[in-house]
C-alpha cells in the first residue's frame, strides 16, 4: 500500500487537488470491496461453524433437542468433564484414542518424510527415464482415497489377502498361524503402512519442487570446498529447503492426526482398540451416539492441542530462520 | 490467515457437526392442496439405488393415479439416511415421508419430529390390527404412540447347507444349541467351516448378542430404561458368541475381520461354510450363486435346558419403518401414501421384489409368501421375534456394545482368551461410555 502510494503520488501531483481527494478514496476501497467477498465466505464456511461448534460443547444437544437445538439445556463443562474425567472409561478411551494418534503421527511424518526427501534427492539429477520415475511415485496420491483403501483392504485381509499369501505361502515367514493384519495389534501397523503410503509422495512433490530452486552452483561451490554427498546434503540442500519443510512438516502433521477417510476405510464404522485415531473416536463419540455436545468437546479440546503445538512449532520454527 | 486454515483442518470433524445446522434438505413439496407433491426419502433396499427408483417409480405411478397426489422419490444410500434424518430433524426441512431403520424408532421418537400414530391417525390407515405383531413392536418406546409402521420386515433365522448337513448324515436342522453345537462340529471339515460370523461389523455382532442374551433371560436395559450391561445374563450371553471361535472352533477365526456387511454370508453362498446367521436372504444367496437347492433355513436354536427367565427369543425384530414428518403441509395426503404402501397389493409387490416379509397379515396368502422359508420367518416374527431395546439410548447402545464385541472376538480369534471376568469388565466399560 505505502510503496503503492508512493510511486502514484507523483502522478497525481500535477493533477488538481478537489479531483485527487476525490480519487482517493475510491482508490482506497476498492481493494476491500475485492475482499468482501472472500471474507464472507470465510466467515461463512469456516468461523462460523467453528463458533457454533464451540457453543454446542456447552450443551446437552443429543436426540431429544436436535428438532429445536436452542432448547438444548445448558451444559456448562459437563461435556469436557466428561471427556476428560480419566478415571472413567470414556475419559480412559479418549486418552487411549489420543496416544494412538501421537505416536501413530509422529511415525507416519518421520517415515514419510524420510521417504519423500530420499526419493527427491534420488531423482534432483537427471538421467533417463527419471520422469516415469518421478509420476510412478506420485502415484499413491493421484488416486482416489476409497479405491486405494479398499484395495488395502482387501490385500491385508487373513485369509486371502495378498500381503499373508506373499508372507505365508510364498516366504513361509510366519511360525504358526497366519497373522492378522486388520484387528489386535497389527492392524496398528497396517495403518502406519497404508498411511505412509498415501502421504509420502506429497513429501516428495514438495520436496521435489523445492530443490528446484536451488541453484546448481551451489552444490558446485561446496563440491570444491570438498563436500562429499553427505556434505552436500547437510550444507546445501537441507539448509536451502527450509522453508518448504517449515510448511511441509505442518501440513503432514494435520493432515495425518486428522485423518479420517484412511482408518474408516480400512476398518469400517469401528476402528480396532490398538488403531482407534482420534477422528474416529469423535465420529463414534458424537454422530454414531448422537450425542453431539460430547463431540463438539472433544472436537474443541484437539483444536485447542493442535492450536498449542502449532503455534510452539511456528514459533521455534521462526525463530531458527531469524537466526539462519 | 495461518491460523483460519489451520482451523478448519482441525475442525473437520467438528465442522461436519454444525453443519447440521447450516444445511438444509430440500423443502416439502409444493403444489395446491388438491393435488400436493409429496417429497419420500426411500432407503436403499435394491440391489443399487438405481434399481430402488425402478421398482418405486411404477407403484408410485399408481399412487398417483388413484389419488392424484404426485410423489417426488428420492433414494437415500444407508450411509447417508440417519444423517440427512438428523439434518432434516435439526433444520425443521425434510421429506413429508420416508423410511427408517426401526431400530432407530425409538431415538428417533424422542426428537418428536415425526407424527404419531395414535389410535385416530392409525384408524385412517386401516387400523393396528392389519399389521403383524411383531413388526409393530419395533415402532417406538412402550406406552407411547408409535411414530412409524412397519413395511418391510425382516427377522433373523439360521441359514444352513442342505448338502453338508446330509453329507453329514443330519437330516433336521438343530433346534437347541447343544444340538446345534454337535451338528457345527460334524460340518467342520478340512474343506469348510461350521459357521460364519460378521465377526468385525458392529451391528451384526449387536443383534446376535441381543438375541443370546434374550435367551439367558437378560436385558441391557432394566424396566425403568436404566442400562444393566454387565450382568452375568450378558456376560453368558457374549461368552457364548465368542466361543464359536474360542472354545467350539466352528467358526474360522478370519471372520473376526468381516466388517463389509456381506462376507459371512458370502462364504456361505460359496460353500466355505455350513451356517450363518442371517437376516431373510434367499435373493442375495441367488445373486451370489448358491444352488437354490441347497438352502436351507430354520429358527435359531434355543438354549436347552432354558436357563431361569430365559425367553424362546430367536431374533430381533428386523425391518424398515414408513414415517411422516411433522412439518409436512400436506398431512392427508402423506397418510393416505402411507396407506398405500402398507396396502395388501402394494406390500406383496414390494417384499416380493425385494426378498423381505410383508408386514400386514393379509399379504402372507399370496403365493409367493407360502414358500417353507417365507414361512419359518413369518413364525419368526410372529412369535419368536423380540424388539430391540425401545429407549432412546438405543443407537448408543447399539455401537457400544457392538464394538466392545467386536473387539473381545478380535482378541479370541488372535488366540487370547477372553474370560468372563474380562467380558465383564468390558460391557461395564461400555457402560460407563453411555452417557
Amino acid at each position: 500500500m505505502v510503496q503503492l502510494d508512493t510511486r502514484t503520488q507523483p502522478e497525481s501531483a500535477p493533477l488538481a487537488p478537489s479531483k485527487a481527494a476525490r480519487r482517493r478514496p475510491r482508490r482506497h476501497l476498492l481493494p476491500y470491496l475485492l475482499l468482501i467477498p472472500a471474507v464472507l465466505l470465510e466467515l461463512l464456511i469456516h468461523i462460523v461453524p467453528m463458533l457454533v461448534g464451540i457453543g454446542i460443547s456447552f450443551l446437552h444437544l443429543t436426540q431429544f433437542y436436535i428438532a429445536n437445538w436452542r432448547d438444548a439445556p445448558p451444559a456448562g463443562f459437563a461435556n469436557y468433564r466428561y471427556a476428560l474425567d480419566f478415571h472413567s472409561a470414556a475419559g480412559k478411551e479418549l486418552l487411549h484414542s489420543f496416544f494412538v494418534t501421537v505416536v501413530f503421527t509422529v511415525i507416519v511424518l518421520v517415515i514419510s518424510w524420510t521417504l519423500g526427501m530420499a526419493a527427491a534427492v534420488f531423482t534432483q539429477r537427471p538421467f533417463p527415464g527419471r520422469g516415469i520415475v518421478r509420476t510412478i511415485f506420485l502415484i499413491p496420491y493421484a488416486l482416489p482415497v476409497f479405491a486405494s483403501v479398499i484395495t488395502w483392504n482387501f490385500m491385508l485381509q487373513r485369509d486371502n489377502g495378498a500381503v499373508n499369501h506373499v508372507l505365508v505361502d510364498q516366504l513361509h515367514l510366519a511360525t504358526g498361524d497366519r497373522p492378522f493384519w486388520l484387528i489386535g495389534q497389527n492392524s496398528f501397523y497396517s495403518l502406519v503402512l497404508v498411511e505412509v503410503w498415501r502421504t509420502w509422495p506429497f513429501a516428495f512433490l514438495m520436496l521435489t519442487a523445492g530443490m528446484q530452486s536451488i541453484t546448481q552452483d551451489l552444490y558446485e561451490a561446496a563440491g570444491l570446498d570438498g563436500a562429499g554427498v553427505w556434505g552436500q546434503l547437510r550444507s546445501v540442500t537441507l539448509p536451502m529447503l527450509r522453508p518448504v519443510n517449515r510448511v511441509l512438516l505442518l501440513v503432514l502433521f494435520l493432515w495425518t492426526f486428522n485423518d479420517f477417510t484412511t482408518p474408516f476405510t480400512l476398518f469400517g464404522k469401528g476402528a480396532p482398540r490398538q488403531a482407534d485415531l482420534i477422528s474416529m473416536h469423535i465420529y463414534q463419540n458424537s454422530f454414531v451416539t448422537w450425542n453431539f455436545g460430547t463431540g463438539s468437546a472433544m472436537s474443541v479440546l484437539l483444536l485447542l492441542f493442535l492450536l498449542v503445538i502449532t503455534g510452539a512449532y511456528l514459533r521455534i520454527a521462526n525463530r531458527g530462520a531469524d537466526d539462519a | 490467515m495461518r491460523v483460519t486454515r489451520l482451523a478448519a483442518l482441525a475442525l473437520a470433524s467438528l465442522a461436519g457437526a454444525t453443519a447440521l445446522t447450516a444445511c438444509s434438505s430440500s423443502g416439502s413439496g409444493s403444489g395446491s392442496d388438491k393435488n400436493p407433491t409429496l417429497t419420500y426419502w426411500a432407503s436403499n433396499q435394491g440391489t443399487s439405488l438405481d434399481n430402488d427408483k425402478q421398482v418405486l417409480g411404477p407403484e408410485l405411478a399408481k399412487f398417483t393415479k388413484q389419488t392424484g397426489i404426485k410423489v417426488k422419490l428420492q433414494v437415500v444410500p444407508w450411509s447417508d439416511l440417519l444423517n440427512n434424518i438428523l439434518t432434516a430433524t435439526t433444520s425443521g426441512k425434510g421429506p413429508d415421508v420416508l423410511n427408517i431403520g426401526n431400530t432407530w424408532s425409538a431415538s428417533l421418537q424422542a426428537t418428536g419430529a415425526f407424527v404419531p400414530f395414535d389410535d385416530s391417525v392409525m384408524s385412517k390407515i386401516g387400523g393396528k390390527s392389519r399389521f403383524l405383531g411383531g413388526s409393530l413392536s419395533a415402532t417406538g418406546a412402550a406406552g407411547k404412540p408409535p411414530t412409524a409402521v412397519p413395511i418391510y420386515s425382516l427377522a433373523y433365522g439360521l441359514y444352513y447347507n442342505k448338502k453338508y448337513f446330509a453329507d453329514a448324515g443330519i437330516s433336521q436342522p438343530p433346534t437347541t444349541w447343544p444340538e446345534f453345537l454337535a451338528d457345527a462340529k460334524k460340518v467342520t471339515t478340512p474343506q469348510h467351516w461350521g459357521l460364519s460370523l460378521e465377526g468385525g461389523s458392529v451391528s451384526e455382532n449387536v443383534h446376535n448378542v441381543f438375541t443370546f442374551s434374550q435367551q439367558q433371560g437378560g436385558a441391557f436395559f432394566d424396566s425403568a430404561g436404566k442400562p444393566t450391561f454387565d450382568t452375568p445374563q450378558n456376560v453368558a450371553a457374549v461368552r457364548q458368541y465368542l466361543d464359536f471361535i474360542q472354545k467350539d472352533k466352528i467358526t474360522n477365526p478370519s471372520n473376526a475381520e468381516y466388517a463389509q456387511g456381506t462376507e459371512a454370508l458370502a462364504d456361505f453362498a460359496k460353500g466355505k461354510t455350513a451356517m450363518v446367521l442371517w437376516q431373510a436372504a434367499s435373493g442375495s444367496l441367488k445373486q451370489l450363486g448358491m444352488n437354490a437347492a441347497d438352502i436351507g433355513v430354520a429358527p435359531i436354536p434355543l438354549p436347552d435346558p432354558m436357563p431361569a427367565g430365559g425367553k424362546a427369543v430367536t431374533s430381533m425384530v428386523a425391518g424398515i419403518n414408513l414415517a411422516v414428518f411433522k412439518t409436512t403441509k400436506h398431512m392427508d395426503a402423506a397418510l393416505k401414501f402411507v396407506k398405500f404402501m402398507t396396502s395388501t397389493p402394494e406390500q406383496k409387490v414390494l417384499n416380493k421384489t425385494y426378498g423381505s416379509l410383508p408386514s400386514v397379515q393379509e399379504a402372507y396368502a399370496d403365493p409367493a409368501f407360502t414358500t417353507p422359508a417365507v414361512q419359518t420367518f413369518k413364525s419368526i416374527l410372529s412369535k419368536s421375534a423380540a424388539p430391540l431395546p425401545a429407549v432412546a439410548a438405543e443407537s448408543q447402545f447399539e455401537t457400544l456394545i457392538g464394538t466392545a464385541v467386536k473387539d473381545m472376538l478380535a482378541d479370541a480369534a488372535s488366540g487370547k482368551t477372553v474370560s468372563d471376568s474380562k467380558i465383564s469388565s468390558e460391557l461395564k466399560a461400555a457402560q460407563q461410555q453411555l452417557s
